[in-house]
């Protein structure tokens, strides 16, 4: 059993359904990466994940245990962190407060880790006392990585976190992930530039109308012809 | 000195007395309602109706309270009674306002109401709560002050300083400006720079976010009722010491912070309260 399952989840908005028995599954040390077009569910399946929206049906186990009943506080103090798509900082906080409060859940000194950060991404360092919303897009998501990173989690879940950061910037964001995973921790990712992400995956999904279309290691999808025409732009 | 510099000194005196020592005193009232509703308004993304009434509500607990204590005799000389009993008001108040919350704002989060949705349902909060505390003390004006009056009279300041004009300095004048000035520098400093009130901010700039990173958002609320009803009660209190009570002046007190409140969207900079605080002032 994989570290974090989520497995035949269906869920909805209101009466409009958006995920049909879809499976996603992480192990610790490994990348995933979920790859799609617009509107196919990505987003809400990272939010059943971490129980933002109830799913129908379907089970989400970590490390073997059932927390599909857990709320999304409880989720988050099981080792779950989430970088979610839009709004992902605290915009009129300072870059410091924004990295306090994800330590917010810590009982113990939340200093080191926030040196941590710093180390990981030294821009930050220089612009703690500045606002998040006088960031720059890259900056911003550097924050939002670090604001998730502070309650030291064994699995991370970011969706598009390179979403308008330019190339550069992009690729200093996914050598962070990769660092991330290196250290040991599970790495579900969502992502537009899906040649680059499944690139640097160990696994991949590719997601359709809310169904599991493609599975597969990074390389097996990228080799699938099917997958280039349709998702990768020949 | 030449007579000139007297009449200057005079006219300054003649003006601290009838001007800005009520219009400071009267501005630190406001102040603490006007952050009240700056609170609710950040946090809770509604403009509270009820907060004037919530404010004669508050001013309810204290008048009652302070009879009980007067009657059995349980004074201090020379501090007004309903100093005293601010503490136990400030509980009685935030139990009504967590339970009004509980009863109809909680349901409306829940549902995630359009913040006019919310506004309205304060509105009928006001009229219950008015409703109540009419019910309690009747509608006619109420005095409740017992301590020293002055800290000095006009006639002690023309003895000390010989000027023509006199400016006396009310015991409740100097409490409102000091405890007021206080309280805003109390609830900038909890904003700013502790745990709990960095999470309020937090939770006001971006709920999901919030949630996200552990923080408990029905504790965010309580407190916020909690400070609102600290805020509220003092505030309610020192107005009905320097004013008197009469209920149907204390509700149209929500106008006036809600004017106060254009200052809200500072609230979170840094100089957001002193603003606020000063502008409410003059
Ligand atoms: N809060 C919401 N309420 C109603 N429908 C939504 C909501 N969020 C997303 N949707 C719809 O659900 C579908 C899937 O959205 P999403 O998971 O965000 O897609 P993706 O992340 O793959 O682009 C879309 O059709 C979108 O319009
Ligand atoms: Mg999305």
């Amino acid at each position: 059993m994989a570290y974090l399952e989520g497995k035949n989840l269906v869920a909805s908005y209101g009466v409009v359904p958006i995920l049909h028995e879809c499976s996603v599954e992480v192990e610790k040390g490994e990348l995933a990466v979920i790859v799609g077009p617009n509107g196919a569910g990505k987003s809400t399946v990272m939010r059943v994940l971490l129980g933002m929206l109830e799913a129908t049906s379907g089970s989400v186990t970590l490390d073997g245990k059932d927390i599909s009943m857990l709320s999304t506080q409880d989720r988050i103090s099981h080792g779950l962190a989430f970088v979610p798509q839009t709004k992902n900082v605290f915009p009129s906080m300072t870059v410091e407060e924004n990295l306090q409060m994800g330590g917010f859940i810590r009982q113990d000194d939340i200093n080191k880790t926030i040196e941590e950060v710093y180390a990981l991404f030294p821009i930050l360092y220089d612009k703690r006392k500045q606002l998040a919303e006088q960031l720059s897009g890259g900056q911003r998501q550097q924050v939002a990585f670090g604001r998730a990173m502070m309650t030291k989690p064994s699995i991370m879940l970011l969706d598009e976190p390179t979403a308008g950061v330019s190339p550069i910037v992009m690729d200093e964001i996914f050598s962070n992930i990769l660092d991330v995973r290196n250290a040991g921790m599970a790495v579900l990712m969502v992502e537009q530039n899906a040649q680059q992400a499944l690139n640097i995956a160990d696994k991949g999904y590719v997601l359709v109308s809310g169904r599991n279309e493609h599975t597969g290691t990074g390389k097996e999808l990228i080799n699938n012809p099917e997958v280039r025409k349709k998702f990768l732009g020949g | 000195m030449t007579s000139d510099s007297i009449d200057i000194i005079n006219a300054f005196a003649l003006l601290t007395n009838f001007v800005i020592l009520p219009a400071l005193s009267y501005g630190s009232q406001l102040a603490l309602g006007a952050l009240a509703v700056t609170l609710v308004y950040s946090v809770l993304r509604f403009s509270n109706f009820a907060q004037g009434d919530s404010m004669a509500f508050g001013t309810m607990i204290v008048i009652l309270l302070t009879g009980f204590m007067i009657s059995r005799g349980w004074t201090i000389s020379g501090i007004p009674t309903a100093l005293l009993v601010i503490p136990i008001a400030i509980v009685f108040t935030s139990m009504y306002l967590l339970t009004m919350d509980r009863l109809i704002y909680r349901h409306y989060r829940k549902i995630k109401a359009k913040s006019i949705t919310i506004v309205m349902s304060s509105i009928g909060v006001m009229f219950v709560t008015g409703g109540i505390v009419r019910f309690v003390l009747g509608a006619t004006a109420q005095k409740f002050e017992d301590g020293e009056r002055f800290i000095f009279s006009v006639r002690e300041f023309k003895a000390y300083t010989g000027l023509e004009q006199g400016i006396a300095f009310k015991t409740s004048q100097f409490l409102t400006i000091t405890i007021a000035f206080l309280l805003v520098a109390f609830v900038f400093y909890f904003l700013q720079k502790t745990k709990t009130g960095k999470a309020m901010r937090a939770y006001s700039d971006n709920k999901e976010l919030a949630l996200l990173s552990g923080i408990d958002p029905d504790k965010m609320v309580q407190i916020t009722w909690l400070l609102v009803a600290a805020l509220t009660t003092i505030a309610g209190a020192l107005y009905g010491l320097d004013k008197g009570f009469r209920t149907s002046t204390i509700s149209f007190i929500t106008l006036t912070n809600f004017c106060l409140c254009h200052c809200r969207r500072y609230w979170l900079s840094n100089w957001g309260n002193c603003r606020c605080f000063l502008s409410c002032i003059f």
